[in-house]
């Protein structure tokens, strides 16, 4: 059984296999964390206990060899998750022969704030910088409306051919990426009905996005938890698909939007091969594409300052939603049930 | 799409009953996932099957040749090295990749204060974008004696080391890097299971008499195995199918050392000035597919066993 693996942080296993595991019912019910130990908060919060017991922390020894290990932890993380990082920003501000000759001196000759200026203006990232906000804007639209419409059609409204639509749909979960990478690009030189090569238009981008099952899945199982009853109340009221739809299910719906949401502004900042197939025009290709490129023909600090740059949008991103990033990341283990 | 009415009119092809009981909404909502799925999932899907057995250059007209491009592939001089190259790809990555989140996580979820900064710190590469990453780790891994990553070395007497400039090395600096860049994910999965697991299972061995360790060996970890045995087919999954690293760090130098299935893949398709043989990166596409499914099936038949104690 295989998967695609194009959801960052977020594997997905086959929904058969939640119930195999053990979990009654298989529930994995966003609203209340996998429904399966209800009585423990998010993943971020703090536990009443874990394997320490507060017996054991009485004991001085295990005390301090704990804080120890925490504190040892806590420096191995800033060196390795946020050093390289640090190590960038100081580079970017920083002389070509200075990051050459002394790499890891902190400025041993100034600092020069001209690297990010001529980045961003001179070597144009600033193109670069809006193009990757199209490819992401559009890949988040076209994936938020082909789930939502999918999802609620294949939940609420149920149609007879709607188990195969979903059993199609999850079939794709177990066929890797790499199959579709050369009769997609066939399709986007050649699409039905439409007569013209979507090739360097942002649609080859766009389009794809949407097949992603991960969502459907996601957001029709959102869906068939949501309370049945209140469906059943807006019909009564007279309320038609499209009313239920718009006025009462995705206004329910925010967690798994922002879920859903963050996926996929995150998958279309990181993807590189298939925007790299398609989008061939330096001046319509986002940042990943384009910064292997500038690599050979600009000088070690401008390419820094770009690197730099490309870092800082999907950084501050995750600063201020850090709870949806982490939740949304702890998803993939909750389906796992 | 979304700012489409309910229609009334009835159509040809289904009775006017049919649309007054909503079939045509309802289809109407479920019109872009079908044509999406459809045009950009499932007809790709059949098309790398037929497109396997045919010849097409886009140049001259698509003809049938059988099993010809995937005899073609198989004797591929070239697949033999790559087909090694994954594996080791695949096998450093267990072995960097694999033990870290979990002892990262296990020591994680016993922090009490700030356990929020320590999960940003821990998932931060992964926000980074994967094509920075490999951009900046080239960087570190300068191969000359003022590199960045030499000087680290400098400073505890280490030589500086060849990174990627060396078949030998070259493996090695990409496992690292993408483990860097991984971790992360793998580290926030394992906390959420980590704090799943019941706290009366704990209680209970300690009332046996366990110590910490006990309770790590035969609490915490058989909690996990249900997501460790599933990150770990994930990771083979996603490892077989690595080209972002080689690609970009060396594209598959040097001699090849680095070439991996996905890379070869991709150059028997687009890194061809006669035109893409995209027969023969189709029939590698499906080996390789067919091969992650044997090995998933027969992976989960193996380990159900263990998993449903």
């Amino acid at each position: 059984m295989t998967t695609t693996i194009d959801f960052p942080g977020a594997p997905l296993a086959p929904p058969g296999e939640t119930t195999a595991d053990g979990a009654p019912g298989g529930d994995p019910g966003l609203g209340r964390r996998a429904g399966r130990r209800p009585r423990r908060g998010g993943a971020g919060q703090a536990s009443d206990r874990g394997i320490v017991s507060l017996a054991d922390w009485r004991k001085p020894s295990i005390r301090r060899t704990t804080r120890a290990i925490h504190a040892t932890l806590l420096v191995l993380l800033v060196v390795a998750g946020l050093g390289p990082l640090l190590w960038l920003l100081k580079a970017s501000i920083t002389p070509t022969q200075d990051t050459l000759r002394t790499p890891m001196a902190i400025f041993p000759n100034g600092v020069d704030w001209q690297n990010l200026v001529t980045a961003w203006t001179t070597i144009h990232i600033d193109v670069q910088f809006m193009n990757t906000v199209i490819v992401a804007a559009g890949a988040w639209a076209v994936q938020l409306i082909v789930a939502t419409t999918g999802g609620f059609a294949l939940s609420v409204l149920r149609p007879r051919y709607g188990r195969i639509v979903y059993g199609l749909v999850l079939a794709t979960l177990f066929v890797p990426a790499v199959v579709l990478l050369v009769p997609l690009y066939l399709t986007i030189l050649n699409p039905p009905l439409i007569g013209t090569s979507l090739l360097n238009t942002y649609w080859a981008v766009w389009l794809p996005a949407g097949a992603s099952a991960f969502n459907v899945v996601l957001v029709k199982r959102f869906f068939d938890n949501l309370p049945g009853e209140i469906f059943e109340a807006a019909r009564m009221d007279g309320a038609g698909s499209f009313r239920l739809f718009w006025s009462v299910v995705l206004p329910m719906s925010r967690p798994i939007l922002g879920v859903v949401s963050v996926f996929a502004i995150i998958a279309a900042w990181k993807d590189y091969l298939w925007p790299m197939l398609v989008l061939t025009l330096p001046a319509i290709q986002p940042l990943s594409v384009r910064l292997p490129a500038l690599q050979q023909t600009i000088e070690l600090d401008v390419y820094l300052a770009a690197l730099a740059i490309s870092t800082v949008i999907p950084i501050a991103l995750f600063v201020v939603f850090q709870r949806l990033f982490l939740r949304s990341a702890g998803l993939g283990g909750a389906i796992k049930g | 799409m979304s700012t489409l009415q309910r229609p009334a009119a009835p159509t040809r092809r289904s009775p006017v009953s049919w649309v007054r009981r909503g079939g045509l909404s309802t289809l109407l909502f479920m019109l872009p996932l079908l044509v999406i799925f459809g045009v950009f999932s499932w007809k790709p899907i059949v098309e790398a099957v037929v497109m396997s057995l045919q010849k097409t250059n886009l140049v001259s007209p698509a003809a049938f040749v059988g099993l010809d491009n995937y005899v073609r592939v198989l004797s591929d001089p070239q697949l033999g090295q790559a087909v090694l190259n994954t594996v080791y790809f695949a096998l450093l990555a267990l072995l960097f990749g694999y033990p870290v989140p979990l002892v990262v996580a296990v020591l994680m979820s016993e922090v009490k204060r700030m356990r929020g900064l320590y999960s940003a710190l821990a998932y931060l590469p992964v926000v980074v974008p994967p094509v920075v990453a490999v951009l900046l780790w080239k960087v570190f891994y300068n191969a000359d004696p003022n590199g960045p990553f030499n000087t680290v070395l400098s400073w505890v007497g280490i030589p500086p080391q060849p990174w990627l400039q060396s078949a030998a090395s070259a493996m090695p600096s990409l496992v690292l890097e993408a483990t860097w860049a991984g971790a992360g994910g793998t580290i926030i999965i394992y906390l959420a299971a980590l704090t799943a697991v019941n706290p009366d299972l704990y209680d209970a061995a300690e009332i046996d008499g366990a110590g910490i360790w006990k309770k790590v060996r035969h609490v915490t970890l058989p909690q996990l195995r249900p997501v460790l045995l599933i990150t770990f087919i994930l990771q083979i999954i996603g490892t077989a199918q690595v080209f972002l690293e080689p690609f970009l760090f060396t594209n598959g130098g040097p001699a090849n050392s680095t070439t991996t299935v996905l890379l070869l893949i991709y150059r028997y398709a687009f890194q061809n000035s006669l035109g893409g043989n995209y027969g023969a990166a189709t029939a590698l596409s499906v080996l390789l597919a067919v091969f992650l499914a044997g090995f998933s099936l027969l992976y989960f038949r193996l380990t159900r066993s263990w998993s449903s104690e």
